[in-house]
């Protein structure tokens, strides 16, 4: 009898050395709910290709485990996904929020309902920034209207006095527009929602032909902005109305399915392939290696990502038990971000420059961007203020 | 007025892209009696082709004549693969079926050419402006689009009203089974419609290539307005295919540029104004402008 219980108990304190050796070698589970499929499917892939780079080069990839699923663009499979990535298989930091929408149904839920941390690596919609903010939520991309807000801006800096809006007829539309109106001063010649997923343009941009405007603020991510900018060069606007737009119809993959009609377009970014610094040149070079493509905004986001959430590891020697550790390293923002400088405000929203770009050919003959002129200095996004954390 | 007249233009283009994928919609659906959700996949087959040809060969015109080759060829292909099936079920198996083949066909570009939307550009020969309307350069291509769409239509009517095969077609479409035992093959017969329809369908991608964003899932937002047009016009009737596509393109085109400026309600009005209109013709002919009376 006591034979054996000596043995369970050996027995016992192997397997327990056992588990403590294999947690300790365990590498860390990310979650990475992402939009990977339809249309905008490009926009989770270039995040998870960033994010991996990222992790590639600091060394890092064998501390991290990396869950990978497709949300669809469905906000219902996204909650499923996540929730099923926290229960059955422990994850604790989560990512990969592509679309406003699908983020509004999910984040504010996980975070009040779920002992995680959540990284959105592009989607910044208003109320997660204002009222919404949360401890355990950060935002490392932008807030939604800083690309817009800085277009405004420059439209002032270029004493555009007339100008023309047009957006899909949905809330990130109606956002953009407002955040361009938030800093244009001047008159608004036209405001125009189009529906959402259109796709023939000719009769909109016949009555922007005929209003005459200086500029034209347009705000259509995706294959829209493929349609708008094409049919707009087609009817020979590019030369007499200026064209300024948010990154979202500008990143290299969407240049490359318009063509030389997107050249010379302006758009409002806080990052851009050529930015001098050294941790962009990294990035533009290594992603380029690898994965043998140019790297769009999604990448260098996804890339700031995991770089953000490694250099917060760090700091917690890879623990995730203490969340609130955790959200206060991260908090610290300690890495180098390609964007350049980079810090976290009171509501865990990015405070950044923020450029504009100009649609340009390189030396190799590839349509990409080139920044033009720096926007904004260490720009506050507008829902800070809201936010009730310090 | 003359903003009204380019728009008017502006209206019959987009009618053109419809009539085209109308056409082959309804004499698949009229004759053999076949619901096709897969149509706009064939629409992307077309553009998609057409867009890879011309990069690889720098020829628009062989482009243009691979896309729709490769509609007709898919279109012949999923008839006798898939299709054949279903003459016999119900149509909920065959939405089921065709959906399926949406799903399939939208992955299948995507691991054949990516992820990346793919480009084609005006031909350059086409590449310019005219003045019709004085003060308003319109886009050559366009007029263009127009020109081929009538002319494609008037082929197709040709066809239907003047040659045997085409008499077979109409045969088909009244009573299949008489025209079986007149000696017809009317397996053959339903080949060639399908793919005939498949070929408009790819013909309607390659042309509509140089406006759009050629991807993944293209062709179903244009379908959803061709079975608009479909219903408006009365299944199985080319008449009723051109009649509802001019009403569809012309007065979704007005609609979303007028009714904004009349109110504030207007944007989201002018969004389901086709489906309005759909209805209040389905009120007043329950079979379409054209359709067949029960």
């Amino acid at each position: 009898m006591l034979k054996h219980s000596v043995v369970a108990a050996a027995a016992a304190a192997v397997l327990a050395a056992a588990a403590g050796s294999a947690l300790a070698a365990d590498p860390v589970k990310i979650g990475m709910v992402t939009t990977l499929s339809t249309g905008a499917g490009y926009l989770g892939d270039h995040v998870r290709k960033g994010f991996e780079l990222a992790l590639e080069q600091g060394g890092v990839a064998d501390r991290v485990q990396l869950l990978v699923e497709d949300d669809g663009l469905e906000p219902a499979n996204a909650t499923q996904l996540t929730e099923r990535m926290v229960e059955r298989d422990g994850v604790k930091i989560m990512t990969g929020s592509i679309f406003s929408n699908v983020a509004m149904a999910t984040i504010p839920k996980l975070v009040r309902n779920y002992d995680i941390l959540y990284v959105s690596p592009n989607a910044g919609p208003a109320p997660l920034a204002g009222k919404g903010c949360h401890p355990r939520y950060f935002n490392t991309a932008y807030q939604n209207d800083n690309f817009a807000e800085v277009m405004g801006d420059y439209a002032n800096k270029q004493g555009y006095k007339r100008v023309y809006l047009m957006a899909p007829n949905y809330q990130a539309g109606k956002d953009s527009v407002g955040g361009f109106k938030r800093m244009f001063k001047g008159e608004v010649a036209g405001e125009v929602y189009t529906k959402l997923g259109q796709t023939d343009y000719a009769a909109e941009i016949a009555e922007l032909r005929d209003a005459n405007p200086d500029a034209v603020y347009f705000f259509y991510p995706g294959g829209m902005g493929i349609n708008f900018m094409k049919q707009f060069a087609q009817a020979g606007l590019a030369d007499k109305v200026v064209a300024l737009g948010p990154a979202f119809s500008f990143d290299d993959t969407l240049l490359d399915a318009v063509g030389d009609a997107a050249l010379g377009f302006y758009n409002g970014s806080q990052w851009s392939p050529d930015l001098d610094n050294a941790a962009n040149k990294t990035f533009v070079e290594g992603y380029k290696a690898k994965y043998n493509e140019y790297p769009t905004l999604y990448a260098a986001q996804g890339y700031d990502t995991a770089n953000a959430i490694v250099a917060a590891l760090k700091q917690t020697d890879w623990s995730t038990d203490d969340l609130d550790k955790l959200a206060a390293a991260m908090k610290k923002a300690d890495f180098q971000a390609v964007r350049g400088d980079f810090k976290f405000g009171n509501n865990n929203h990015p405070i950044q420059d923020v450029y504009v770009r100009q649609v340009v050919k390189d030396d190799s003959g590839n349509i990409t961007n080139r920044v033009s002129t720096k926007g904004f200095e260490d720009h506050v996004d507008a829902y800070a203020a809201e936010c009730d954390m310090k | 007025m003359l903003l009204f007249l380019e728009q008017l233009l502006n209206g019959v283009q987009l009618s053109v892209t419809l009539l085209l994928m109308a056409s082959g919609l309804t004499l698949v659906f009229g004759i053999m009696n076949l619901l096709n959700l897969a149509h706009g996949s064939l629409f992307m087959a077309g553009a998609y082709v057409a867009a890879w040809t011309t990069g690889v060969t720098g020829s628009w015109l062989l482009g243009l004549v691979a896309g729709a080759g490769a509609a007709f060829v898919t279109g012949v292909a999923i008839e006798l693969v898939v299709m054949r099936r279903l003459y016999t079920r119900d149509h909920l198996d065959q939405v089921l079926a065709t959906f399926g083949l949406i799903l399939f066909f939208n992955e299948l570009v995507r691991l054949i050419w990516g992820i990346r939307p793919m480009r084609l550009d005006v031909p350059e020969a086409l590449n310019g402006f005219v003045e019709i309307v004085p003060g308003a350069p319109y886009p050559v291509y366009r007029l263009a689009v127009i020109a081929a769409g009538a002319l494609v239509m008037l082929g197709l009517a040709w066809l239907v009203q003047g040659t045997r095969v085409g008499m077979r077609i109409r045969a088909g479409s009244v009573d299949r089974e008489m025209i079986g035992a007149l000696g017809v093959d009317i397996g053959r017969l339903y080949t060639l419609v399908f793919a005939l329809g498949a070929l408009l369908a790819g013909l309607a991608g390659v042309l509509a290539g140089p406006f759009l964003a050629i991807q993944s899932g293209m062709g179903e937002p244009i379908l959803i307005l061709a079975f608009v047009v479909v219903v408006i016009g009365g299944i199985g009737s080319l008449k009723g295919a051109v009649a509802g596509s001019l009403l569809v393109g012309i007065t979704d085109t007005l609609g979303r540029v007028y009714l904004p400026k009349v109110s504030d309600a207007g944007t989201a009005l002018s969004s389901m104004l086709i489906f309005l209109v759909m209805a209040v013709v389905l009120a007043l002919f329950p079979t379409g402008l054209y359709g067949r009376k029960p």
